[in-house]
């Protein structure tokens, strides 16, 4: 069966290593962002390195009425329709404590914007009964720490939503596989301070892949995040407040 | 975040550097930094020396530019953006029947920086340089201009641009003629060779489309400069599987490489080769990168790091070459790691290396006896009228570098008009004084 996926954030660099992952095994690849010379540049790369297809299209997670478009190009594809979320963005916490109103960015850039698109492709995935959804949240989804409790909860919202969606296009014939990535090396965390034990894209990539093709739920990566979170998960909040970890 | 400060050095660690570095992943990032913070480029920093780096100030790292932009299978014509790894378009393009027609020891360099330095290969006698098979050469200058070179057009700063170490302006990206393969594997044919001797004259009779040579270079006396001919081909035939990758996980003591141990070992892997000669198939990539199933084997120095001594001697004077080896086998500092090679006299810029003669490269952990060591066997390279290469000398002074690069008052002119305000010199640059503003 031919397979298409939709790259949500396909100019960020683990979005990026996946699309090269997924187009060496001649998927066709919809490259869903906001910088269009980046995503047709990109879309020639996939093509050379063996897509089926590759294709730039516009998409915001703020501005839903670029979501329609993504949606009827997608159907006119035959087979497995799959997507990857790797949307999202972290100000600096002191940033958003100076402007509150980052707060509904973050929430549209991490949560409600890819829910939202999400909400309008699952019924285009249940009617074809297969395909899967790939979530790309974060560990800081997993207890609201002082250096990033906003982005923290909006991650913490999209995976907790991706967690009922697996429970409904299971049903269907599809699955949901969250991915919880810890540091990678990315433009995002590039010269931030306090990055340690940062994994290459290249490496979380292969990662999802292989969750993918195993229909894992949820995948801590690189692996050993699992342990450090179910660490930091157990310690007591009446500790844990006075912690700045 | 833009920049980020950081320490880095080139492969032998020797020089080192703190600055602000910035990593664009988009091309729009790059023309950005180039028209407001012009910076020189570094890539997988695979350079052993100070040729990279720019201490104090700031480096555009190019590792996520790294792009394919076009591809036409027909006839094996690709553009990439200047990040992208030699070693990645031998994997993604052998199966496919091309592979870059000149690749270095390793497949880890960027094509950026194999313009930048006019890298050269196992079939240098055969092909010529990494720049002798670029089409066309983008390049973002300070300020933000977007110059296109080729060899028909632009034709002087093309020519200043291969091998002209990253002073024309930063590479974006590149189109590159490949050579077409039968297959995915070489057929490497090893022959013990006894002597230096015996080792110039089976160089000079090979017909391999890809040679080089291994030596020896702790053994004395009637044995001085034996060592391992390897010869190969590319071929469709089946393969062995390959190694698994591993990792140099710390940096070694510095006893690990010591006299004792390099003698035991290469005398151990001389003999591994039968008297009688040994034949295998292998992936093109377990041959062309022997050292890259090694991670980081740069840390197998030590902290202290190491130099590589790479020189080319004209034909005529293989016997000061002869004379170096003698040198470098008494003083007994040599590591493991020594090739000699037949060069063909391909090159394409002002600052190529590659001259028609001999070519030696061999490691020394840095101490201050190989540094000793080395300014002799510079000062016999000059005098036998050799050259140094630039992606790895770390010692020189300038001017015996620009003795030994006859065009470089062109090249710096040329480096001038590029970057008139001197916002792309590097470390290396500064060192050797190759720019007026340097």
């Amino acid at each position: 069966m031919t397979r298409t996926w939709i790259i949500l954030g396909a100019t960020s660099a683990m979005a990026r290593a996946f699309a090269r992952q997924i187009a060496e095994r001649g998927d066709t690849l919809l490259l869903a962002g906001r910088d269009m010379d980046e995503l047709k540049a990109l879309a020639a790369d996939l093509s050379a390195r063996g897509a089926a297809g590759a294709e730039a299209i516009r998409f915001d997670a703020r501005d839903a009425k670029t979501f329609a478009p993504i949606l009827r190009k997608v159907e006119l594809e035959p087979g497995e329709i799959n997507v990857a979320v790797f949307v999202g963005s972290m100000p600096p916490q002191a940033q958003i404590d100076a402007d509150p109103s980052l707060i509904d960015t973050v929430a549209t850039d991490n949560f409600s914007g890819p829910a939202r698109f999400l909400a309008t492709l699952l019924p285009v995935m249940e009617a074809r009964a297969c395909g899967t959804v790939v979530g790309v949240t974060s560990v800081a989804g997993d207890r609201g720490r002082i250096g990033n409790y906003t982005y923290g909860a909006a991650k913490s919202a999209f995976a907790t939503y991706l967690s009922g969606l697996r429970n409904r296009l299971t049903r269907a014939g599809g699955h949901v596989v969250t991915v919880k990535p810890g540091f990678v090396d990315t433009a995002m965390t590039w010269g931030v301070e306090g990055m340690f034990l940062v994994a290459a894209p290249e490496k979380v990539a292969r990662a999802i892949v292989k969750a993918v093709e195993k229909q894992r739920n949820v995948i801590y990566t690189p692996g050993f995040w699992w342990v450090i979170m179910t660490i930091i998960k157990l310690i007591p909040e009446r500790i844990f407040k006075k912690l700045s970890i | 975040m833009l920049w980020k400060t950081a320490d880095y050095a080139g492969w032998g660690r020797v020089h080192t550097a703190r600055g602000q570095i910035a990593r664009p992943e988009r091309a729009a990032q790059l023309a950005q930094l180039m028209e407001e913070t012009p910076a020189p480029a570094m890539g997988m920093r695979r350079s052993y020396n100070d040729s990279l780096l720019n201490d104090g100030g700031r480096i555009i790292d190019m590792t996520r530019m790294d792009k394919i932009l076009a591809f036409d299978p027909e006839t094996g014509v690709v553009e990439v953006e200047a990040g992208m790894q030699i070693g990645e378009l031998v994997r993604l393009f052998a199966p496919r029947g091309w592979i870059p027609a000149v690749v270095p020891g390793t497949g880890f360099p960027t094509v950026g920086g194999a313009i930048a330095h006019d890298i050269h290969g196992k079939n240098h006698h055969v092909l010529g340089s990494f720049g002798q098979h670029v089409l066309s050469v983008t390049l973002l200058q300070p300020g933000g201009g977007r110059v296109v070179a080729s060899p028909a057009r632009n034709k002087t700063l093309f020519r200043a641009t291969m091998g002209g170490i990253g002073q024309t302006g930063v590479i974006l990206s590149a189109r590159l003629q490949m050579i077409a393969t039968p297959g995915t594997s070489m057929r490497v044919k090893e022959t013990r060779v006894e002597n230096f001797d015996e080792f110039l004259a089976l160089l000079d009779a090979s017909t391999f489309r890809y040679n080089v040579g291994w030596i020896d270079g702790t053994a004395t006396g009637a044995a001085m400069g034996r060592g391992i001919l390897e010869e190969a081909e590319l071929t469709d035939g089946p393969q062995r599987r390959a190694l698994p990758a591993v990792t140099v996980p710390l940096d070694l003591p510095s006893f690990a490489l010591s006299a004792p141990t390099v003698k035991l070992f290469n005398a151990a892997y001389w003999r591994k080769v039968p008297s009688r000669g040994n034949v295998s198939v292998m992936p093109i990539a377990a041959h062309v990168f022997p050292l890259d199933k090694l991670y980081d084997w740069n840390r197998l120095y030590g902290k202290r790091g190491f130099h590589q001594f790479q020189c080319v001697v004209p034909v005529e004077n293989a016997d000061v070459l002869k004379q170096i080896v003698a040198k470098i086998s008494r003083s007994g500092l040599a590591s493991p790691l020594a090739v000699i090679k037949r060069m063909g006299e391909g090159r394409a810029g002002m600052l190529s290396f590659p001259m028609e003669g001999y070519t030696l490269a061999i490691d020394f952990p840095a101490r201050e006896k190989a540094e000793v060591l080395i300014a002799e066997l510079e000062a016999m390279t000059v005098e036998a009228g050799g050259r140094l290469y630039l992606g790895k000398d770390a010692l020189a002074s300038g001017a015996t570098i620009k003795a030994m690069y006859p065009e470089w008052e062109a090249w710096a002119a040329e480096a001038e008009k590029a970057d008139p305000e001197g916002l792309l010199i590097t470390d290396m640059v500064r060192r050797l004084h190759l720019r007026g503003t340097a």
